[in-house]
């Protein structure tokens, strides 16, 4: 029955409620997050767990959606059993794996295979929630809505993800999906849908944030028989997985806005270019299309409009730069992924020289609401200069990590302490990363900074994508801008000189700084060298490489001066300039660490004079292990053991030991001894 | 004809082509395949490939050099990606490497195992910064919140596969964590 394309909006709109009825009946449901943080951490056996348990209540329970059927649904439903189905990502996926529970909306966190008959017999029985599965363990908390994770959200575009079964067209349509194309289709010219969404003000997703009406509008308007519309999914900016996550939990929601936008500019081809890194998205997305074209809402004459569109899927091939448009275009042509000057702009001269309109997906994925309920609507959130929501990738040192949406205008602290749940561990905050390698790090003072797209202009950053990678006092930020250099370095295309050489020669510098080599002079010509790479690189790549670097430097010029002068980290982070200690206090002389490290630089403290104990235990320390049979462990009255110290000289500054410590015994200290040019160790004056 | 694709396999090269046509914006598509294939790109292959699309050899290495993805020498059975973005940075990731490589046995300088077994390479980001640090396995296996005692037990588990069963079967799907790979083997000794 459902193979049947659909006609007209009218029979889209029947099929629609028809639909929606039976989904009414799929209550109660049971629905397991299977974004890539969850399944990471065993969704799948969850899932399959429920499958089971529910089938000793009642036959065939992973309804997979038998919308067709509202009969058989039905029956099921009296027989007293629940739906299961998988979704995308449900936000919080720190404590994944996740499972939501309709109606009601609970929220449970951290659920195994074993969690699973508890929460069946709550479903099946009604008893409410199983409290020791909710994420405070608290009754006033159980639905997703009352967690303070969710507090600050305002989820519009993501507002099926992880809610629904992503990449299946019957339930997109249940919640009234593909009515903004049927209404763009046959209420609006494409005229008025560029209107619409210049009124809303809707800004580009991908990074610059460019009026997407304007983009439109130009694309129209440019000469030309054939014109292109690509939705640009190649996200590539570490720390960041919001395009990810929309395009595996509501694939349609994109697809709907790619094809709005090829009507409005007048394009009757498109293209999704995804990140092959991404393969879930890539096979939930070229579903979504065999199926929407299955429907007739892509493909020739879509709802009897006589608008005809064709969608292709693209895969990246692993490389930074082809998120740039000029060079996304390169790869598609089957060329090198190089960026070529601008103007003209793809909307002029795009794939192969026509005229080209380029959005980031989570831009689209922003268009079928907008179209809907119109711009006064979509204007209800978020500042005048950026209006709407914005979906974060909220990573790093912080309580909560996950994929948040907030209106435009939240602030940090909204963001980081609310969402967020402040820093991990009860570290200090000391920075956000914000807009991956073209943005920049901020610090407590912007805290109650509104984020949009002018506010952290200012402030030298840039929304960009939207990744937020936070970091506490434990992190360097020399590290932290080398890092981002070493990054842009290695993805420069090499195409311009000023970046190719530009990045390569700030590497070098900050490299030498980290290593505790370098000195002021290298510091000026950093600056200097920041300031002309920014001016004269051809691309964004290039262009914005500097960024980190320089907000670092305006935030954090400190910590540059203590590297660059004294050859000091103050955070002991950079591995050159610190040394491992353990605290013999704390250590209870298990030898873990021991274990652990690869040279041999972890021994027992000798028992007369509290130093390594030389070279007598050095070849067996590497796998002497934990000290068990010491006879001292047998004895009631256990006497501490011997704790156990480190070598600096030998010590090769893999981190291994302080990953192994049960107590947190092994710490880093600024470095005690350094290598002079002959290779021999000197002591430093700054030892302690 | 070149030994290593005579036969068989030289028979998929012509279906991966005429399968995507011969037209220059087809090549990424076809070395992808390719790549799915035989696990890295034969410069055999890559000649072969220009001459089918009609393409300068020279215009075709460039693009199989150009892209990370694909990788002109032969790589392991199994390829473990350390995440290396920014919030594995910051969460540790470089003694995550370290104890990949440590345990996949790795000489300095190395990236393949001799045996090839393991390859191991830090990459940028894979998306899946909130359970950081992350390590992948053939792309489709995620593995978060990855410690160095974990990784080696990864690797561990790995090499205990590869000897119970050395030529993969075909997998299903895209398996994240515990799910199954899709193991794109069709070639067993392409190496060769
Ligand atoms: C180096 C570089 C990488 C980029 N990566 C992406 C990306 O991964 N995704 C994206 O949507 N835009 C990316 N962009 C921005 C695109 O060039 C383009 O501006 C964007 O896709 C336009 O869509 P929007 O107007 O909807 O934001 C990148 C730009 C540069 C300079
Ligand atoms: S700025 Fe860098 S990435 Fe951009 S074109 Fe120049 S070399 Fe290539
Ligand atoms: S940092 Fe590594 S080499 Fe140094 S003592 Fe610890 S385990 Fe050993
Ligand atoms: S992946 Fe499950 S909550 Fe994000
Ligand atoms: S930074 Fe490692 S997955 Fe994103």
């Amino acid at each position: 029955m459902t193979d049947r394309r659909i006609e007209d909006r009218r029979e889209l709109e029947m099929l629609q409620a028809r639909l929606a009825r039976a989904l009414e009946t799929l209550r109660p449901r049971i629905i397991v997050c299977e974004g890539t943080g969850c399944l990471a951490k065993g969704a799948a056996d969850v899932r399959r767990a429920f499958i089971k348990e529910l089938e000793k209540r009642g036959p065939g329970i992973d309804l997979d959606l038998a919308l067709e059927d509202p009969d058989e649904v039905e029956r099921r439903r009296e027989m007293g059993v629940a739906a299961v189905t998988p979704s995308g990502c449900q936000g919080l996926c720190q404590r994944g794996p996740l499972v939501t529970v309709e109606p009601e909306g609970y929220l449970y966190v951290g659920v195994r295979p074993d969690d699973v008959p508890d929460i069946v017999q709550a479903v099946v029985e009604g008893t409410g929630p199983v409290v020791r599965l909710l994420s405070d363990r608290d009754l006033s908390q159980a639905r997703a809505a009352d967690i303070d994770f969710f507090r600050p959200q305002e989820r519009r575009v993501l507002a099926w993800c992880g809610r629904i079964r992503p990449g299946d067209i019957r339930e997109y349509l249940a919640r009234g999906g593909y009515s903004a194309l049927a209404k763009a289709l046959t209420e609006m010219t494409p005229d008025e849908v560029i209107e619409e969404v210049t009124a809303a003000g809707l800004r580009g997703r991908g990074g610059a944030g460019f009026p997407t009406g304007k983009k439109w509008r130009v694309t129209r308007d440019a000469e030309g028989d054939k014109k292109y519309v690509i939705v640009n999914g190649d996200e590539g900016d570490p720390g960041a997985f919001m395009d990810r996550c929309l395009l595996e939990g509501d694939p349609h929601r994109v697809l709907e806005g790619l094809i709005i936008a090829a009507y409005a500019v007048g394009a009757d081809e498109g293209y999704a270019y995804v990140r092959a890194e991404y393969p879930r998205a890539v096979r939930l997305l070229r579903r979504a299309m065999a199926e929407a074209e299955r429907y007739g809402l892509l493909g020739e004459d879509i709802l009897g409009s006589g608008f005809s569109f064709r969608a292709r899927l693209k895969e990246g091939a692993g490389a930074f730069v082809c998120g740039e448009e000029t060079a996304l275009i390169a790869s598609i042509e089957g060329r090198r992924g190089m960026p070529r000057p601008r103007p003209p702009f793809p909307a002029v001269r795009g794939l192969w020289g026509r005229p080209t309109c380029i959005n980031n997906v989570e831009t689209l994925g922003n268009v079928p609401g907008l179209i809907l309920y119109g711009a006064a609507a979509y204007r209800e959130v978020g500042t005048d200069g950026s209006p709407g929501t914005k979906i974060f990738a909220l990573a790093g040192q912080v309580e909560r990590t996950g994929l948040i949406e907030v209106p435009m205008g939240s602030t940090l602290r909204d963001v980081i302490f609310g969402a967020g749940g402040g820093i991990r561990g009860g570290k200090e905050f000391k920075a956000v990363q914000i807009g991956g390698p073209s943005g920049g790090c901020l610090t407590s003072r912007h805290l109650d900074l509104p984020l949009d797209y002018e506010s952290l202009k200012e402030a030298g950053a840039m929304i960009g994508s939207g990744g937020l990678v936070v970091l506490d006092e434990d992190s360097c930020m020399v590290e932290v801008a080398r890092f981002f250099m070493s990054f842009v370095q290695s993805e420069s295309c090499g195409k311009c000189v000023p970046c190719r050489e530009g990045t390569r020669r700030m590497l070098e510098l900050l490299t030498k700084m980290t290593e505790g080599t370098a000195t002021k002079a290298d510091l000026e010509l950093l600056e200097e060298l920041a300031g002309s790479v920014r001016e004269s690189a051809l691309c964004g790549l290039g262009k914005s490489a500097p960024n980190p670097v320089l907000t670092t430097l305006r935030y954090f010029r400190d910590e540059y001066l203590a590297h660059v002068t004294e050859h000091r980290c103050p955070a002991a982070a950079c591995l050159e300039l610190v040394s491992f200690e353990i605290d013999p206090e704390k250590c209870i002389g298990c030898g873990l660490c021991a274990k652990a490290c690869p040279s041999g630089a972890v021994r027992q403290v000798d028992r007369a004079d509290g130093t390594p104990d030389g070279r007598r235990r050095a070849e067996g320390a590497g796998d002497a292990g934990p000290a068990k049979k010491s006879p001292a462990a047998k004895g009631k009255t256990r006497k501490k053991r011997l704790p156990y110290a480190i070598d600096d000289e030998l010590c090769l500054r893999c981190d291994a030991c302080r990953a192994a410590c049960p107590k947190g015994a092994v710490r880093r200290v600024p470095r005690k001894t350094v290598r002079d040019r002959s290779g021999a160790a000197a002591t430093t004056a700054a030892g302690d | 004809m070149v030994p290593a694709f005579e036969g068989r396999r030289f028979e998929k090269l012509n279906d991966i082509i005429e399968r995507n046509g011969r037209t220059p914006s087809s090549l990424i598509p076809i070395l992808q395949e390719v790549q799915e294939e035989y696990r890295y790109l034969p410069e055999e292959v890559l000649t072969y490939v220009a001459t089918a699309l009609g393409l300068p050899p020279s215009a075709v290495f460039g693009v199989a050099t150009f892209y990370a993805q694909f990788s002109t020498e032969p790589k392991g059975r199994f390829v473990i990606k350390v995440c290396d973005g920014t919030a594995c940075h910051v969460r540790g990731a470089d003694t995550v490497h370290f104890a990949v490589r440590r345990a996949a046995g790795l000489e300095p300088g190395r990236k393949t195992t001799d045996d090839l077994t393991f390859t191991v390479e830090q990459v940028n980001c894979v998306g899946a910064c909130s359970m950081a640090p992350v390590v992948t396995v053939n792309d489709r296996r995620v593995y978060g919140d990855m410690t160095q005692k974990e990784a080696a037990a990864l690797v561990e588990r790995l090499r205990k596969e590869a000897e119970e069963e050395p030529v993969p079967t075909e997998g299903a799907g895209d398996g994240v964590g515990t799910a199954g790979e899709r193991a794109a083997d069709g070639a067993g000794g392409a190496a060769g």
